[in-house]
């Protein structure tokens, strides 16, 4: 049977205030356990919550970015449930009111397409802190230095059709609030966190089928492959005539399995009702004016930019511009760089590769953009080879010198392009060489004879210790055996 | 001196006649002998009332005295106070020590003023009678001389107690349905709930918070004022504070009452109102005729419904609001929990009382799926209706007076096995708790030598109107200088 | 309006409070007549009225977002049942 998939998505995007949504502790990430915790967050008795207006300053620029309506009167509910990570026992979340109303993104597909994808809305709520199961005696260890961090819950419409397209999605959501500057955008630290809502129907049938969901995954490589996994097992469930559960299931991206999370305090009833230690906020056309007048360049606006400014082809553009980081270490390469070209394929090649292989942030990368520049500069100039090139970036990277041209001194990287002096090794070489000149003359196939260049190329190389220019050798090869 | 005002307190200290710390001291000294038999205080603070005084004393000869400077009171143990226990009345929280104060505490500290201890209360602000405190029941001094242990009515029955039996000029008080006015009724003393967001409510234990009010309790109307001039005021870190100007509460006490107009809403004068009691209040009222006062019936017609409609908010708001008691970060934790589920629902069995249980329960009910409408969602709207009654009926008069409760003060245990029974002794307060407003109980005479309240309900923010409503009565009336024997 | 023993039960565990089987019968008594006692409100006609979430018709005032608290964890900490290395300590969960 063939199956339609139907992806919705609910992303949690940690805000990056200074302070939590409802009191004045730091948010700041890796402090000790419990030390920004204070009186609100630890739900002391006759402690009471004030919004940070920070944080619907940027739901706001949230919404406006997502082109969607601002709701300017939003209220907030409590949604009741016991977990020790959970101080008050219940959740200060908005449900019937929510500041952002529907939206959309439109999203680059692999074919070339443009698909959109719609949002429901987008609500603030608080975070929660974090359970520490490790043995303490047998016991749980609570940290809530992340109890009352402002999240703002992004949930879309079933839109999406297949992972990639999940995926493409939250990488524009993640360039969109990256761009905005109102995440960091660290996966790996919780920044933003994806629940999955997947269900199966017939192909082309018009009712949706169960849907579960799968909670918290916290990297696009884990979100492909949760859910892949999803898919494949409701499609083994259905196809064996079985039905789907709805339920809320736990991916674990290091064994590639999940498990459902049901419990024995299943039924859960969250009794929401509107939270009496606030008031409806109101949001105004001058709070609106400002927050839409302090946006900066999205994604969208940066991809026709690039398009432009440097040149590039739509997907290099689409790319680059996706993340603001990225975009910005482009630029800087780029600009310095004066090959735009060359720098977005150093950028989404070696660069991108090594961040990936180490896990690091655009941000944490150890060489700047403008060191990226310098290198393409002397591969553009014909001072170092390609292969030169790949040792200067590894010494850039490693820390060993952060000069472009010192490294290149220092390790003699500099090709050598006095055409005298290389036709005089070519001589050399090809006087040493008598049985090979005259099989490639005798050769009538002129691509044979292009792969019997390479055979002279490593004695050439050896006589000018790896500094001639294999361009110009090559040159010179074709120009005298030819002649 | 246990029998002067705070206002003639302040006045003995500025004279130099007395010393806070030899007030204070006498003032212990009374509270530690007399309030064995009331049980009005869970905690006394002697070392540190002392040190305080001593520091009044200092702030006094240095020319920098407030009011307040030296004077001794006492607060509901419902008011969290840095360093001394703050127990709610519940076992839940009987070891609870917060390293904070409340907004109102922290304000009696600025101003000099000097705690003598936490006064006892129903357990998290449940009750009518002072009776379901995990620190046993606070009794009526009234009644005492008939060999009766009578309620001081609740859930500030420790606060009035204390105040009726001098054993503090003034105390601090919370009313979420009645639980300033009823107690002071019945313990013959003088007490204000204002409006809603008139005082911060940060660090004051929350039981039902769109309905909590803190307020005031002494036995003069002039101590009221003295009180809320301290109490009233925005506060940055209450987000339903209300960010108005304060007046001067003492500044209109004196205002003729000349053209004043009363209303009576009918819907206070049936019911289960005694007789003996209904005569009391509208002798009260004749007093304000005398006094220039018009008076008009009024009605509010949905009156009826808001004990209903407190009874489902309540207990719904205090659902959540009493979820953070779960034995992870402070508080009572049960021995020896053997999962997570077990220290939750063990703690909480364990620690809060029957009351307490059963409106975390009625609470849940109301807001679980299902009933949400019918309940919550039906009793908000109510709310709104009763509201609308006031709104409409302070369009033609000032003030409106009623009586407090329906009957003076009863019998310890005699309402206790069923609530219903209990929640009708608030059945003409509750009302004034859903639309905000604010109202006061003022004695305003006896029923078989038990003192009735006279109630006065304003607009809101009318707190100033109130006070010199009650005092000018205060002027020409001493019920509330009877001192029980 | 009754309320069962089921529902009691439900409502309980919603609320994390252990009821024992003693305790369901007045529970369920003390509780039929407090949900009698609101069944008032079904009388009253309330088609055309908003719910009233809070008494003043007031608008939510937002904090300027910084830092206005220290660490206070030893204060915190020194009244809390259980902690360790500056956590909480709570029994496990058992699923």
């Amino acid at each position: 049977m063939q199956w339609d998939i139907v992806i919705g998505l609910e992303i949690h995007v940690q805000l990056a205030t200074k302070t939590k949504i409802f009191s004045g502790s730091s948010t700041a990430y890796g402090a000790e356990p419990n030390t920004q915790a204070n009186a609100v967050d630890l739900a002391m008795p006759g402690t009471l919550p004030v919004p940070n207006e920070q944080a619907f300053r940027y739901a706001v620029m949230f919404g406006l970015a997502v082109n969607a309506e601002i709701e300017r009167r939003s209220v907030f509910e409590r949604k009741n449930y016991f977990y020790p990570d959970l101080p008050k026992g219940y959740q200060t979340t908005q449900l019937e009111r929510p500041i952002v109303g529907p939206g959309y993104v439109d999203i680059d597909l692999a074919n070339g397409e443009t698909k959109r994808v719609r949002i429901h809305h987008a609500h603030l709520e608080e975070d929660a802190g974090k359970s520490l199961h490790e043995d303490f005696h047998g016991m749980t260890g609570i940290d809530l230095n992340r109890a009352g961090t402002p999240l703002i819950e992004v949930v879309t419409e079933p839109d999406m059709t297949n992972a990639d397209e999940a995926v493409a999605f939250a990488k524009k959501l993640h360039g969109i609030v990256t761009s905005l500057g109102i995440c960091d955008g660290d996966m790996s630290q919780g920044s933003m966190r994806f629940d999955v809502n997947i269900s199966l129907k017939p192909k082309g049938s018009d009712t949706l089928g169960t849907r579960t969901e799968t909670k918290n995954l916290n990297s696009f490589r884990f979100m492909e492959q949760a859910i892949a996994h999803e898919v494949e097992r409701q499609m083994d469930i259905l196809e064996d005539g079985g039905a789907i559960v709805q339920e809320t299931r736990l991916y674990n991206g290091d064994r590639d399995e999940s498990r459902s999370m049901r419990t024995k305090e299943e039924a859960n009833d969250y009794r929401y009702f509107p939270c009496p230690d606030l008031l409806p906020v109101e949001i105004d056309d001058a709070f609106i004016d400002e927050a839409h007048n302090s946006l900066p360049e999205l994604p969208d606006a940066r991809k026709v930019r690039f398009k432009e400014q440097y040149g590039l082809n739509d997907y290099d553009a689409g790319l680059l511009a996706g993340d603001s980081q990225l975009a910005a270490f482009f630029e800087a390469a780029a600009d310095r760089g004066k090959d735009a070209k060359l720098a977005s394929n150093w950028v989404q090649g070696e660069f991108s590769a090594r961040l990936n292989a180490e896990e690091k942030p655009v941000a944490d990368s150890p060489i700047s953009g403008e060191q990226l520049g310098d290198l393409v500069v002397r591969i553009a100039d014909n001072t170092i080879s390609s292969a030169g090139a790949k040792k200067v970036f590894e010494a850039l990277w490693t820390g060993e010198n952060d000069s472009v041209d010192a490294i290149i001194d220092a390790k003699g990287l500099k090709q050598v392009s006095d055409t005298g002096e290389l036709e005089k090794m070519v001589d050399e070489v090809l006087a040493s060489m008598p049985d090979q000149v005259a099989q490639y003359q005798q050769e009538s196939d002129p691509k044979k004879q292009k792969k019997m260049l390479g055979g002279f190329m490593g004695p050439l190389m050896k006589a000018s210790k790896g500094q001639g220019n294999p361009k110009l050798f090559n040159e010179i090869l074709v120009k005298k055996l030819g002649g | 001196m246990h029998n002067k005002s705070v206002a003639e307190l302040s006045r003995e200290l500025e004279s130099g006649k007395i010393s806070s710390v030899e007030l204070t001291r006498q003032f212990l000294g009374r509270l530690k002998k007399e309030d064995e038999q009331l049980n009005s205080f869970i905690t006394i603070t002697e070392e540190q009332a002392l040190a305080d005084a001593h520091a009044a004393d200092e702030q006094r000869a240095a020319g920098k005295a407030t009011p307040w400077t030296g004077v001794p009171f006492a607060h509901k143990d419902i008011f969290c106070t840095n360093g001394v226990a703050t127990t709610c009345g519940s076992k839940m929280l009987a070891n609870f020590v917060p390293p904070y104060d409340a907004t109102v505490t922290e304000n009696f500290r600025k101003a000099g003023a000097v705690c003598l201890g936490k006064t006892n209360m129903d357990e998290f602000a449940m009750g009518s009678s002072t009776e379901s405190s995990f620190f046993g029941a606070t009794t009526n001094p009234w009644g005492l001389s008939q060999g009766e242990k009578r309620v001081p009515g609740g859930s500030s029955g420790g606060s009035a107690a204390a105040v009726a039996a001098r054993l503090v000029p003034a105390a601090t008080a919370t009313d979420t349905g009645g639980s300033i006015r009823q107690p002071a009724a019945l313990c013959g003393v003088t007490g204000l709930k204002p409006t809603y967001g008139r005082v911060s409510r940060y660090g004051m234990i929350a039981f039902a918070s769109s309905l909590d009010q803190g307020g005031t309790m002494a036995r003069t109307a002039e101590d009221n004022a003295l009180m809320l001039n301290v109490m009233a005021g925005f506060d940055p870190k209450d987000s339903t504070s209300i960010d108005r100007d304060v007046p001067d509460y003492t500044a209109t006490l004196n205002e003729p009452l000349e053209g004043l107009r009363i209303g009576l809403p009918k819907e206070y004068f049936t019911g289960n109102l005694s007789a003996a009691m209904e005569e009391q209040v509208r002798g009260a009222i004749r007093e304000y005729e005398k006094l220039g006062a018009t008076i008009k019936e009024v009605s509010l017609p949905h009156a009826d419904l808001a004990i209903a409609a407190y009874y489902v908010i309540a207990p719904a708001e205090a659902s959540a609001n009493l979820s953070r008691f779960d034995g992870a970060r402070y508080g009572y934790r049960c021995e020896d929990p053997k999962d997570l589920l077990d220290m939750y629902t063990r703690t909480r069995a364990e620690g809060f009382g029957t009351e307490v249980k059963r409106r975390i329960l009625v609470g849940t009910y109301a807001l679980s799926a299902g009933y949400f409408d019918a309940y919550y969602l039906k009793a908000q709207k109510v709310r709104r209706l009763i509201q609308q009654d006031f709104i409409n009926a302070f369009k033609d008069v000032d003030v409106l007076m009623s009586p407090t409760t329906p009957s003076p003060a009863f019998i310890q245990g005699e309402k206790t096995s069923d609530p219903v029974t209990m929640y009708l002794e608030d059945v003409f307060t509750i009302a004034i708790n859903l639309a905000g407003i604010p109202a006061m109980s003022v004695p305003a005479g006896f029923v078989d030598g038990l003192p009735v309240g006279l109630q006065i309900i304003g607009d809101y923010f009318s707190e100033a109107r109130l006070l010199n409503a009650a005092h000018q009565f205060q002027q020409v009336t001493d019920w509330h200088q009877r001192e029980p024997q | 309006m009754t309320i069962s023993r089921t529902d009691i039960e439900k409502v309980a565990v919603l609320a994390r409070i252990r009821v024992d089987e003693e305790q369901v019968s007045a529970l369920e008594k003390d509780l039929g007549n407090i949900l009698d006692l609101v069944d008032q409100l079904s009388a009253a006609d309330t088609d055309s009225v908003a719910p009233m979430a809070h008494p003043l018709d007031a608008v939510q005032r937002l904090r300027a977002d910084e830092v206005t608290e220290n660490n206070e964890r030893e204060a915190f900490q020194a009244i809390a049942p259980a902690t360790e290395n500056g956590l909480y300590l709570v029994p496990r969960v058992i699923e």
